[in-house]
């Protein structure tokens, strides 16, 4: 269990993190989304005692972290796949942790096995991997010890399409066994399908959190009209709040009924009326990631 | 093993997982010393400048002087140039290769990382006296077999001296690295600083009386050679004070407070 409360971190006047609460629970995934610069790196280094918080607190297993004996018994780490000495072999890499956590030899090829790094792969130095390949030797990292949290920052990039399904498959077998899991990214699509939760972070604070059905399905109403123009118009009229997607189409945060009562009113034809679904929490993630990348160029 | 066999372990509390001890953790930044290409190479370079040493004193010394001594003390001052490098590579090689996100994951209080750290590059100090030891008598025995003097003279207050010497030199370095986390800066600095400092107090006579006290390379150089009075210690122990302690107690702090990233 990972209990998150009220952090916030400062660094002169920019504020990276701000009051930022949320639980996860054993036996479940949770997606922790937002745009580059959202704060979801910080948050995590945060919780692992990387990063000393401004105010606020955060603990794994009901402990902060840093009071934890041998964390990596009962979390595993996964913050960034590029941060190992590239003059070591994969499998010393996993050889030191394991002998600092007191794990049993055999472990290391277990954990190898898991990820798919073969022998071969195992015995060049991390220098030489790409990234799908540390990010497979971060996750083996990770799940050496045999936790029952894993954290994990963006483990998905740099992996290819099949690699992404495996991790899938692997997370999500690690939350049904019991097991806890926060993962973060920028890509919406990619924590969907794995994720029971979602806590979704822009600017520092978090935007939306809860269930990721409940939260797809709070998203508004898709519609698509033969004559765009007049739909904008009949929309703006009838006050209701809409954003223009990129095909043609608008994503209305209103019932269904509302946006069709109003557009036959205007006699209009729509080819198109429904639940936003995803569609509509993927709208709330570009209007945050334009936000932030406004932010971040102004920097 | 399919999904079905598996069940939730039970919860563990964490207190029955215990944290490694300091013993087992030295063990790991040893072997961290020597995983690694450069760190091997390093390695290797001081025992082979060690040799090298012992052969060029086999050819330039007079049949009369090769003694075993004489083979010794000279091999202690190249490795004691290497091995503050060795020091300061043990610290920020965590930090320029970003490997200290998982040292730091895996042993969250930090200071027991750093005194791992500092135990180990310890070892290794003495290891290279042992290293100079045995180069000495192979030199020795050589000396013996081509015409030279080949005697086995030796203080035994050298090898003790020969110790505080190097294990100064590789904590020096640590020092450095700890205070700058950073591989070539704290390179330059430790190779740079002791040098102006000497240049300087050459320059200006109001600092030769503190150089006395504060130059490393004054008051090092007594551990050469066999007998050192309590003045000579005294010196030695205010220079180191303020070249190792100095550094490694802000250096400590600067660690435990900096963010991993």
């Amino acid at each position: 269990m990972i209990e998150v409360d009220q952090l916030t971190k400062r660094y002169g006047p920019h504020t990276a993190v701000e009051d930022v609460t949320f639980r996860c629970e054993p036996g479940s995934v949770t997606g922790f989304l937002g745009p580059n610069g959202a704060g979801k790196s910080t948050t995590m280094r945060m919780i692992c005692g990387m990063t000393p918080p401004t105010s606020g607190g955060a603990t794994v297993g009901g402990r902060p972290y840093r009071q934890l004996p041998n964390p990596g018994r009962e979390i595993g780490v996964l913050l960034d796949a590029s941060a190992q000495h590239a003059g070591r072999t994969g499998r010393e890499t996993l050889t030191l942790a394991a002998r600092t956590m007191g794990v049993d030899r055999g472990r290391v090829a277990a954990a190898l096995d898991q990820v798919g790094l073969n022998d071969t792969a195992a015995r060049r130095r991390v220098g030489a991997y790409s990234l799908g390949m540390r990010q497979r030797l971060g996750l083996a990292l990770a799940l050496l010890g045999d936790p029952r949290v894993l954290i994990l920052d963006e483990p998905a990039n740099g992996l290819d399409p099949e690699g992404i399904f495996w991790m899938r498959g692997l997370l999500r077998d690690f939350a049904d066994r019991g097991g806890t899991v926060l993962l973060s990214s920028h890509l919406l699509r990619e924590v969907e399908a794995v994720a029971d939760r979602l806590v979704v972070i822009g600017g520092g604070r978090v935007v939306a959190q809860g269930g990721k059905d409940e939260l797809l399905a709070g998203a508004g109403t898709l519609v698509r009209a033969r004559d765009a123009h007049a739909l904008r118009l009949t929309l703006e009229r009838a006050a209701l709040p809409a954003t223009a997607g990129t095909d043609g189409g608008f994503v209305v945060r209103a019932e269904p009924g509302e946006v069709g009562q109003a557009a036959a009113d205007a006699g209009l034809v729509l080819t198109e009326l429904r639940p936003a679904g995803s569609g509509g929490l993927e709208q709330l993630f570009l209007t945050l990631t334009a936000g932030a990348s406004t932010k971040e160029a102004v920097r | 093993m399919t999904t079905a066999t598996r069940t939730p372990a039970p919860p563990r509390p964490g207190a029955a997982v215990a944290g490694p001890t300091l013993a087992r953790l030295t063990a790991v930044e040893l072997r961290k010393l020597a995983d690694t290409r450069a760190g091997r190479w390093l390695l290797i370079t001081i025992g082979l400048i060690a040799a090298v040493i012992v052969v060029v004193q086999l050819f330039v010394l007079d049949a009369p002087d090769q003694t075993f001594t004489a083979f010794f003390t000279p091999s202690l001052l190249p490795v004691g140039l290497l091995l503050p490098v060795l020091g300061i590579l043990s610290i920020t090689g965590e930090w320029s290769q970003r490997s200290a996100l998982t040292t730091f994951a895996l042993v969250p209080r930090r200071e027991r990382v750093i005194v791992a750290k500092l135990a180990a590059v310890v070892l290794a100090a003495l290891a290279s006296v042992l290293v100079s030891l045995a180069v000495a008598a192979v030199g020795t025995l050589a000396a013996g077999a081509t015409g030279g003097a080949g005697a086995w003279v030796f203080d035994w207050q050298l090898l003790p001296h020969a110790a505080v010497f190097q294990v100064a030199n590789v904590l020096m370095g640590a020092g450095f690295g700890l205070l700058l986390l950073n591989t070539p800066l704290a390179i330059v600095a430790y190779l740079l600083l002791p040098t102006v400092w000497s240049l300087l107090s050459a320059m200006i006579s109001a600092l030769r009386e503190p150089a006395r006290w504060l130059d490393t390379s004054l008051t090092m150089e007594p551990l050469l050679g066999a007998e050192m009075t309590g003045g000579q210690w005294g010196r030695l122990g205010v220079s180191l004070a303020v070249w190792v302690l100095l550094p490694l107690a802000a250096g400590l702090v600067r660690t435990m407070r900096r963010e991993v990233s």
